[in-house]
């Protein structure tokens, strides 16, 4: 086991963490309903520059995480526990104006779908200059040329000419590049990013994620990847995290994970690409079922239900995290191990 | 833009042709008729042959309608048989009108000024008491009919508490100048502070009464829009950015959520009138909606005429108004 995990860690895991989440919580709780856990004791370390990547089917916690963190989730009906130090703060406990100095300043977020996450009715202009008044103190003129810059380094052509246009009048491609422009307007030293491509065409996504990869190389921000596409995790990520129901179920380098994946819900999610070196008529082989509503955390493992390698255990008690900050995951039966 | 505004005058034009000849029809269709409202008691067959002669109502209807357009598009839409007997039909609307404007103004800012920011908390507070109240006052305020509203009013603030004029619109035996026809901007205008302070209070009970069903709509339909921008993605985007939470309702919650609001706004400024005919008969308040009624029940067809076509062409062209403050407001109307 030991052996395992030297050959696992991923690079750049020598810095102290920028960003630090210790079991995270995040319970919901509607009039009349059973609470749901959302969140089930996520942890894990962004360092300086580097990408981590938040992978899971949906409903698996990995949006709610990135929401925590930054404040951002609906004011009632939740209840967020644990911590998250960044910069020697907690997040989870600053008082809701500090939180809204650090946010948009030096943790910025780019959302799944950039036509509902821009304002329709503000030119994209008004919109990349705001966050610059914002944090900046610049006046609304000393932004615009400034905003420009942003544009045209996020690769929009033209960007003189795009300031005065709404979101209805670019492309999705470009809708994405503009948030990606206001999230980095004032140099952020995270950047969460929560299914930045999902809602593009497979070209765009390619040059949208070769861009962020482009920017945070150049910036040294460190980026936070939330996605269901480990297409995406294997182009970009140093570290990738695998959640399900709301626990981190694997963790390892990029390399390692993919060579070696431990636990059998990874296996599933790689066995559910499809390969163009695959044979012909090879049928690919999806992680059956689906997520289930209640997680039976409490006394079992709740990937149990769709496991192809369950044992007596799985069933029984909750599996442990077996490894550390860098490498590890969480099962009874893990496959591999020939390492 | 220009086009957009000079496409709809021209529907505007159209749908004022098609409503005259429909309110032509639908006078000439009504039991009685100009000639025996004309003529009352004295009518025999003779005279009433005569007078329909004279009028020209034994000619067929659409060569009656031709004259009446003919006539009406140069101003002349006959004489007022009873509201102002012997004035010019048109006259009376003109002589009408300002008071009519000054009741539906203060009305709409008042329905205005309580419908958007109570609407605006009450979305902010969802489920609180403030909700909760405003919601209900709002549905009494939909619920309750206008001439019933109006009696409450005059009956506790005028007759029984005596704070404010039961009736009309200045008090009688003031010396006051007029130059627009609306007498509280005429008192400001003339330095008459008395006059116009005297008209305001006069302005205060049938306005409110007016008032009472746009702003439950607004209110309302203010709550339900900022309850739905709150929920947008774009809201959380703001958020994201840090923005204060002053920016962030103003520029980001408000003027998405101002978009239904304004449509909304349009459609009372349009149904006003049908509140001011109830209101003003209450208060006997000399407006449009009262001259309206008193003609309806007085049988005066051609004051009728030129007051309902008037409500029309004021219907649409609030209406225009209102599509032109929407492409104002949002961008994707006005470059598509």
């Amino acid at each position: 086991m030991t052996q395992t995990q030297h050959t696992n860690r991923p690079r750049g895991g020598s810095s102290e963490p920028l960003l630090s989440v210790r079991d995270l919580r995040v319970t919901f709780q509607r009039q009349g309903e059973e609470e749901f856990h959302a969140v089930d004791g996520v942890s894990f370390d962004v360092r300086p520059g580097q990408t981590v990547g938040l992978v899971g089917e949906s409903g698996c916690g990995k949006s709610v995480t990135s929401l925590a963190i930054m404040g951002l989730l609906p004011g009632r009906g939740n209840r967020v526990s644990g911590s998250a130090i960044f910069d020697g703060e907690d997040l989870l406990t600053l008082s809701p104006a500090a939180m809204r100095d650090r946010r948009g300043s030096e943790i910025a977020m780019i959302f799944q779908d950039p036509l509902s996450s821009l304002n329709p009715v503000i030119s994209i202009g008004r919109q990349v200059t705001e966050v610059m008044e914002r944090h900046q103190g610049l006046s609304r003129k000393q932004a615009t040329p400034k905003a420009v810059e942003l544009l045209e380094r996020v690769g929009i052509p033209d960007p003189k000419a795009r300031l005065l246009n709404y979101p209805h009048q670019l492309s999705g491609g470009m809708r994405q590049r503009a948030l990606i422009a206001m999230a980095l307007a004032c140099n952020p030293r995270l950047l969460i990013a929560d299914e930045p491509t999902t809602a593009l065409d497979v070209t765009i996504q390619a040059q949208i994620l070769a861009l962020l990869k482009e920017l945070v190389v150049d910036t040294g921000t460190a980026l936070v990847m939330i996605t269901h596409d480990l297409g995406v995790v294997a182009g970009l990520c140093d570290e990738v995290n695998v959640l399900y129901g709301g626990k981190v179920v694997e963790r390892g380098g990029r390399h390692g994970l993919f060579r070696d994946p431990r636990h059998p819900y990874t296996v599933g999610l790689l066995n559910s690409i499809p390969r163009l070196d695959a044979a012909r008529g090879e049928k690919l082989s999806p992680v059956p079922g689906s997520v289930a509503d209640n997680l039976p955390w409490t006394s079992a493992c709740a990937f149990a239900p769709r496991c192809s390698q369950v044992v007596d255990a799985c069933t029984r008690e909750t599996p442990q995290w077996e490894g550390d900050q860098v490498v590890g995951h969480r099962c009874f039966n893990p496959m591999g191990g020939t390492r | 833009m220009i086009r957009f505004v000079v496409r709809r005058l021209l529907q505007m034009c159209v749908v004022v042709i098609v409503l005259s000849m429909l309110v032509f029809l639908w006078l000439r269709s009504l039991p009685g008729g100009p000639v025996s409202a004309i003529l009352g008691e004295r009518q025999t067959p003779e005279r009433v042959a005569a007078l329909e002669k004279a009028l020209g109502l034994d000619q067929p209807l659409p060569v009656q309608y031709l004259k009446f357009v003919e006539r009406a598009v140069h101003g002349n839409f006959g004489v007022s048989t009873k509201v102002l007997p012997g004035e010019d039909a048109f006259q009376v609307f003109l002589d009408r009108l300002p008071a009519t404007i000054e009741l539906s103004v203060l009305a709409m800012l008042l329905a205005i000024a309580l419908g958007i920011p109570l609407g605006y908390l009450a979305a902010r507070r969802r489920g609180s008491i403030t909700d909760t109240g405003a919601v209900i006052f709002s549905l009494v305020g939909v619920a309750v009919p206008v001439f019933f509203t109006a009696f409450l009013l005059k009956y506790f603030f005028a007759v029984e508490w005596n704070l404010l004029p039961v009736s009309g619109r200045q008090s009688t035996g003031l010396d006051a100048t007029r130059v627009t026809g609306m007498f509280v901007l005429d008192g400001i205008l003339t330095r008459e502070w008395d006059a116009s302070w005297d008209a305001l209070k006069h302005l205060i009970l049938p306005s409110l009464a007016l008032a009472t069903i746009p702003f439950a709509v607004i209110f309302r339909i203010t709550r339900a829009s900022v309850l739905d921008v709150l929920d947008e993605d774009y809201v959380r985007t703001a958020e994201a950015k840090g923005l204060t939470t002053r920016v962030i309702r103003a520029r980001h919650v408000l003027r998405n959520a101002m978009l239904p609001v304004v449509t909304t706004i349009g459609l009372q400024i349009g149904g006003l009138l049908a509140g001011a005919v109830l209101t003003e008969t209450v208060f006997s308040y000399r407006g449009v909606g009262d001259a309206l009624a008193t003609a309806f029940r007085e049988k005066d067809y051609p004051v009728l005429q030129v007051l309902i076509l008037a409500a029309a062409v004021i219907y649409v062209l609030v209406n225009l108004l209102v599509d032109i403050a929407y492409a104002v407001i949002d961008p994707r109307i006005r470059t598509r």
